[in-house]
Order: structure tokens, then C-alpha cells, then sequence
């Protein structure tokens, strides 16, 4: 319990000087924690973006622009001030929701973003699912019959899930399953005839789908998303699945689940009841985290399957040099990545007596 | 003559395994060797080492065993199937493919190498700095590490090599900006185990400077977790290159790196499944060579961490 509280209150900096209500400190310490890791991220976006050999003046008036005009464009972008009053403008535009405006689209890179960022969340989300809901069992398994079969095949998954390029699993995927089997749809979100056939409510086709009671273009939606999916969602069951094993271990090791046995509690019970309700708490957090991670696995999932998402998005505006775009998708993939975390650990005080 | 050589490596071993070292080398060597019997033991990070040891021999081999030109380019015999002159058949310009994997074994060796150069010392400095002086340092430090590992490592990188711009040199200084937070992570969580124990205050008390006591003693007790750590994310590195070349911003045309190489067969995906296919199997068997070796030393070097946790 010290060790605990010492912990948070190393984490936050300063706040163990004001005699403030333990909860209360605890979430204090945590928002200045993200808050300075946001700075932190937006200042190394802000770096990256100043570093490039790219004139951003020169690339709006052309190299052969006059002296006069150069140096006029160059005061419009406030690209005169000194750095650290740049840094300032900068962060005030981000928060004010202007991260410029994209070159490819000349669309607010905002904008662009909200609308890639559905599709993003829609594969992200039922590749976690598909980890979760396979992964879980499977570790499980794996703990119970350790050293057996199902415990190698655990590990062979594991193995193949850290050691397999993505978006090559994906290739392969659409050759087999599309290219010659011809089980499921080829790449994209919805076929042909299904386009602009549903009003955009969400961005989530599944949900807008249903929302509309087209019934035919969800199933069709569904059926496209279902390889580019589960071969995202591999990764996350490889992941998950391991760390699900090794919660279990340690749980099925403790004498609270001797005692259940010993008092005549069924097997089943002391594994999926007993020692699976203590693993959850901690399996949280490697959920939130495989769902964050899915997010960069997504970049590669989508350039194979033409997915219309965030990483698709981040990866046509790098090839096309727009800046402003690729620093504004990095900027958004940073912040949902702290913002998960984030939740992850506040679910995991809000699911763990110990950790309140 | 056999039995003289097995009297001579019975001696060895005597030697190597003798419970009273008679100097400091003896039972250093000692304890590697009782590390490489248990290693040894272990099937699967023999067959990891076997693999790595496997594209070490090919990268510094590849214009002896290629047996064509990885660039030569021969339009008349594109997109050919295996076959006894092309054994992994030919890409669309007519290149063979063998050659090609072969020569890219030398692209993966070397972004991995320079990456581990790079990034593991950073990394090791950072950590064992905030681990051992503390306070405000380590508050600093540890910040700007949460700061790095903030950012999905990919994507990281993409936004770096967009501003230094593509290339394979600017792959690797991206992959290494993004691998060391991890590191120094390990480093600090190493230094602050030892920083309390009684030969660092035996130390500082003989009058050594802080530099000294990092250098000399805590660096040393962090490598070999470090090295684990290192080997173990050699996969990561090299699918995170491989990511970046087939997205065209890694190697560029026309080295054969492989990612590259399973972007230019995506083209022909549906009819010449092969010219993706191969590259793919390739970077495939160096990572799980990269994992089970990683595998393999952490069971040994760190065994407190145990099994497949």
C-alpha cells in the first residue's frame, strides 16, 4: 500500500505537498501526467514538422516567387516569429481543432480526419473483438493444460503472431480467400452498388447500416470486413492470448484456488469462476493496450485492403509530401493511443479494490 | 588420436566446469559455458540461432551463393515460375528472385545491426542516468521516455522518415528514434535494484564519481537483460523495415530489400502469386529465428522472468 501511494505521487510531480483528498490527488496526478505527455507529443510533432527539408513557403509560392512575396508568405505562416512562439501558436491551433489544411484534399485536415477515422475504429474494433473473444479461451486452455498440446499451439500462435509481416498475412489472405476461393468480397469497404447508399449517421457502415434497416448493404459490409479483420485481429489474439495464459498461471498457483477445490467446488468453475474473475482486472489493461497497438497495425491492413481509414489516409498524404496531413494523423494516432491508456488505467482503479 | 582429443576436451571442460575457479577469467568462462549447456539444451533457440547464424553466413556470402545478378535485369524471362535455373522463379523486370532474397539478407543485417548500434546505448544511458541519480533527472528523463512510447512505433517513424525523407539510412535512424524507450525503461528499472546494494556504496565510498559507479558497475549488470531485450525485438525491427520498404519509404529501387520486394509483387498478386510470396517467407523465418533466440537467451541470461511469460 505505500509502495502505491508512492508511486502516484512520484507520478504526480507536486502534488503530494497539498493535503488534498485521496481520490482527488490520484486524478489530479493523472491529468497533469497526460497532459504533459500531450505537450510532449505535440512538441515532437511540432519538431518533426520543422525539421523537414521541405519549404513549407516554397512549396506554396513556387521557387521562383520574388524576394518580397517569399518573405510576406513567410510572416502570413508567422514562420518569422522565433520557435518557441511558433510552438505556442501551434499548440493553441491544435486545441482550437485547426491542424492546418491538406494539400492533397484541401480539405481542413480535421475534417479529413474525422471522416477516415469511422473505418479505422470499425476494423480496430472487431479485430479486438475477434482477439478478445477467441484469445481469451484460448489462453485459458493453455494455462490449464500447460506443457500439453494446447499450451504448444498457444505458443506456435504466439510465435507466428510476433513474427509474420501484416500486411504480407493480408496478401495472402486475398489471394486465398479471395483470389482463389473466392469466399469473401476483394478489398474496400462496401461494393459498388452499395455506395452512397447509406447516409453517413456514425461513419461506422455496420451501425449506419443497421441504423438505415439496409439490411443487404450491412451483410455486404460485414462480409468485407470479416479477412482484413481477423487478420488484424490474429495479432491481438497472439498477444492476448499469451498474456491471458500467464495471468493464469499465476492464479491457478494461489491457495484460494486449493481451497476451492478442496472444498468440492467443480473444476470448471474454479478455472472459468474462481481463478478467470481474478485474471480480468489486469487483462484490461493488455486488451486497451492491443486495441492501441491495432491502431498501428492498421496502417499496413489498410494499404492492403484499400481500407478508406486513418492509416490509409496517413499513408497517401507521406506519399504526396503533405505535411500537414501526415503530422496531423501522427498527432491524432498519439493521442488515442494516450487517451486509451489512460482509460485502461482508470478502469483498472475503478475494477481493483487494491488500486483505489 | 580420438581419445587423445577426448582426454583434451574433458580436460576443457573440467576446467571450464570446476567449482573452484583459480582466476577471475576461469569462472567467467565458466559461467558462459554452463550458460551455453543449458542454451543448448533448449531445441528451439538452437534452431533460432541455427537461422540467424544461417543469414549471417548469406549476407556475407550472397555474391558467392547468388547465382545471378540480384539487378540484372532480363525482360525476356519475366514472371517465371520455379524452375532449375530460377529456383524462386522471376519478378516482373525479370530478376531473379533467389538472388535477389539473397543480396536482401545483407539490407536486413544491416538495418538490424545498426539499429541495435544505435538505439541500445541511448537507451542504456538514459536509463541507468535516471535510475541512479534520481530526483529531478530521472523525473525528466522518464517523461520524455513516456513521451516516445506514446507514439505507436510505426507510425512514429513514418512521420520521421516524411521529414528526412525516404531512404534506408533515414529508415534506420527512425526505427532507432523509436526503439529506445523500451531500453532505457529496462535500464532504469536494472539501476534501481543495484543503486542501493552494498558494493555500489563499497565503491562510492573508495571515491568514485557518479560517471564511474554508471559506467563501470551499473552498465555492466544491465547488459545482459538489455541484450535479451535487444534480441528480442530484432523481429520488431525488422518488420517495421519491412513495413516501411513495402510502403515504398525504406530501401529504395532498386536494392532488394524484401519489403520492397513484396510491394513490387503485389502488383502481379493475382497472377504471378509467387513474386510476393517469397520475400514474405523470408522475412518470416529471420523474425521467428530472431524471437526463438531471443527466446532461448532470456531463459538463460535472465531467468528470473521465466518461461514464456
Amino acid at each position: 500500500m505505500t509502495n502505491q501511494t508512492d508511486n502516484l505521487s512520484r507520478a504526480g510531480a507536486g502534488f503530494r505537498s497539498l493535503s488534498l483528498p485521496s481520490p482527488l490527488r490520484t486524478a489530479l496526478s493523472l491529468v497533469s501526467t497526460v497532459l504533459l505527455t500531450f505537450l510532449g507529443l505535440l512538441l515532437v510533432t511540432f519538431i518533426i514538422g520543422r525539421v523537414m527539408p521541405i519549404d513549407p513557403v516554397l512549396a506554396i509560392v513556387g521557387d521562383r516567387a520574388p524576394e518580397h512575396v517569399i518573405e510576406r508568405v513567410r510572416e502570413e505562416l508567422g514562420l518569422n516569429l522565433p520557435l518557441y512562439q511558433q510552438f505556442v501558436i501551434y499548440v493553441w491551433n491544435v486545441l482550437q481543432g485547426d491542424l492546418g489544411v491538406s494539400v492533397l484534399t484541401a480539405n481542413p485536415v480535421i475534417d479529413d480526419i474525422k471522416n477516415v477515422f469511422p473505418a479505422t475504429l470499425e476494423l480496430a474494433t472487431v479485430a479486438t473483438l475477434f482477439g478478445v473473444i477467441l484469445g481469451v479461451p484460448m489462453g485459458v486452455l493453455a494455462a490449464v493444460y500447460q506443457g500439453r498440446w494446447p499450451d504448444q499451439v498457444i505458443r506456435v500462435v504466439g510465435l507466428l503472431g510476433y513474427s509474420i509481416p501484416v500486411f504480407w498475412l493480408g496478401l495472402m489472405g486475398l489471394l486465398l480467400f479471395y483470389a482463389t476461393w473466392d469466399l469473401v468480397p476483394g478489398p474496400g469497404r462496401l461494393d459498388y452498388a452499395y455506395d452512397g447508399l447509406i447516409d453517413t449517421v456514425t461513419g461506422v457502415i455496420l451501425i449506419d447500416a443497421a441504423i438505415a434497416g439496409e439490411w443487404d448493404a450491412f451483410w455486404n459490409a460485414a462480409s468485407h470486413l470479416v479477412l482484413p479483420a481477423s487478420i488484424l485481429g490474429y495479432f491481438s489474439l497472439a498477444y492476448i492470448s499469451r498474456m491471458t495464459r500467464s495471468f493464469m498461471l499465476e492464479q491457478l498457483n494461489q491457495e484460494y484456488i486449493t481451497t476451492a477445490r478442496v472444498k468440492g467446488v467443480p473444476e470448471w468453475r474454479v478455472v472459468w469462476v474462481h481463478a478467470l474473475g481474478n485474471v480480468w482486472v489486469p487483462l484490461v489493461t493488455v486488451i486497451a493496450l492491443s486495441y492501441a497497438n491495432l491502431l498501428e497495425g492498421s496502417v499496413l491492413t489498410e494499404i492492403v485492403f484499400s481500407w478508406p481509414g486513418l492509416g490509409y489516409y496517413l499513408t497517401q498524404s507521406l506519399l504526396n509530401a503533405d505535411m500537414n496531413a501526415v503530422l496531423g494523423a501522427t498527432m491524432v494516432v498519439g493521442a488515442v493511443f494516450i487517451g486509451i491508456n489512460l482509460l485502461s488505467d482508470l478502469l483498472y482503479k475503478l475494477l481493483d479494490p487494491r488500486a483505489r | 588420436m580420438s581419445s587423445r582429443s577426448e582426454d583434451f576436451s574433458a580436460g576443457w571442460r573440467a576446467w571450464l566446469l570446476s567449482s573452484s575457479p583459480a582466476s577471475r577469467r576461469q569462472a567467467r568462462l565458466g559461467r558462459l559455458y554452463l550458460g551455453w549447456l543449458a542454451f543448448r539444451g533448449n531445441h528451439l533457440a538452437m534452431l533460432g540461432l541455427g537461422v540467424v547464424l544461417g543469414l549471417v553466413i548469406l549476407a556475407i556470402f550472397a555474391p558467392v551463393i547468388a547465382p545471378y545478378d540480384p539487378n540484372a535485369q532480363v525482360l525476356a524471362d519475366r514472371l517465371q515460375f520455379f524452375s532449375a535455373q530460377h529456383w524462386f522463379g522471376t519478378d516482373d523486370l525479370g530478376r531473379d528472385i533467389f538472388s535477389r532474397i539473397v543480396h536482401g539478407s545483407r539490407l536486413t543485417l544491416y538495418i538490424v545491426i545498426l539499429v541495435a548500434i544505435i538505439a541500445a546505448p541511448i537507451g542504456l544511458a538514459v536509463g541507468t542516468t535516471a535510475g541512479y541519480l534520481g530526483g529531478w533527472v530521472d523525473k525528466v528523463l522518464m517523461r520524455i521516455t513516456d513521451i516516445f512510447l506514446a507514439f505507436p512505433k510505426l507510425v512514429l517513424a513514418l512521420a520521421l522518415v516524411s521529414a528526412l525523407g525516404p531512404g534506408i539510412e533515414n529508415a534506420i535512424i527512425a526505427i532507432a528514434v523509436t526503439s529506445w524507450p523500451p531500453y532505457a525503461r529496462i535500464a532504469r528499472a536494472e539501476t534501481l535494484t543495484i543503486r542501493n546494494s552494498d558494493f555500489i556504496s563499497a565503491v562510492r565510498l573508495q571515491g568514485a564519481g557518479r560517471l564511474r559507479i554508471i559506467w563501470s558497475h551499473i552498465v555492466p549488470l544491465c547488459t545482459s537483460s538489455l541484450i535479451v531485450r535487444v534480441t528480442l525485438d530484432m523481429a520488431g525491427i525488422i518488420l517495421i523495415a519491412a513495413g516501411l520498404g513495402f510502403l515504398g519509404l525504406g530501401a529504395q529501387p532498386p536494392l532488394p530489400e524484401w519489403g520492397a520486394m513484396i510491394s513490387a509483387g503485389r502488383k502481379v498478386l493475382l497472377t504471378h502469386w509467387w513474386v510476393a510470396t517469397v520475400p514474405g517467407i523470408a522475412i518470416f523465418v529471420v523474425s521467428l529465428g530472431f524471437n526463438l533466440l531471443g527466446d532461448g537467451l532470456r531463459d538463460v541470461l535472465d531467468p528470473k522472468s521465466g518461461g514464456q511469460g
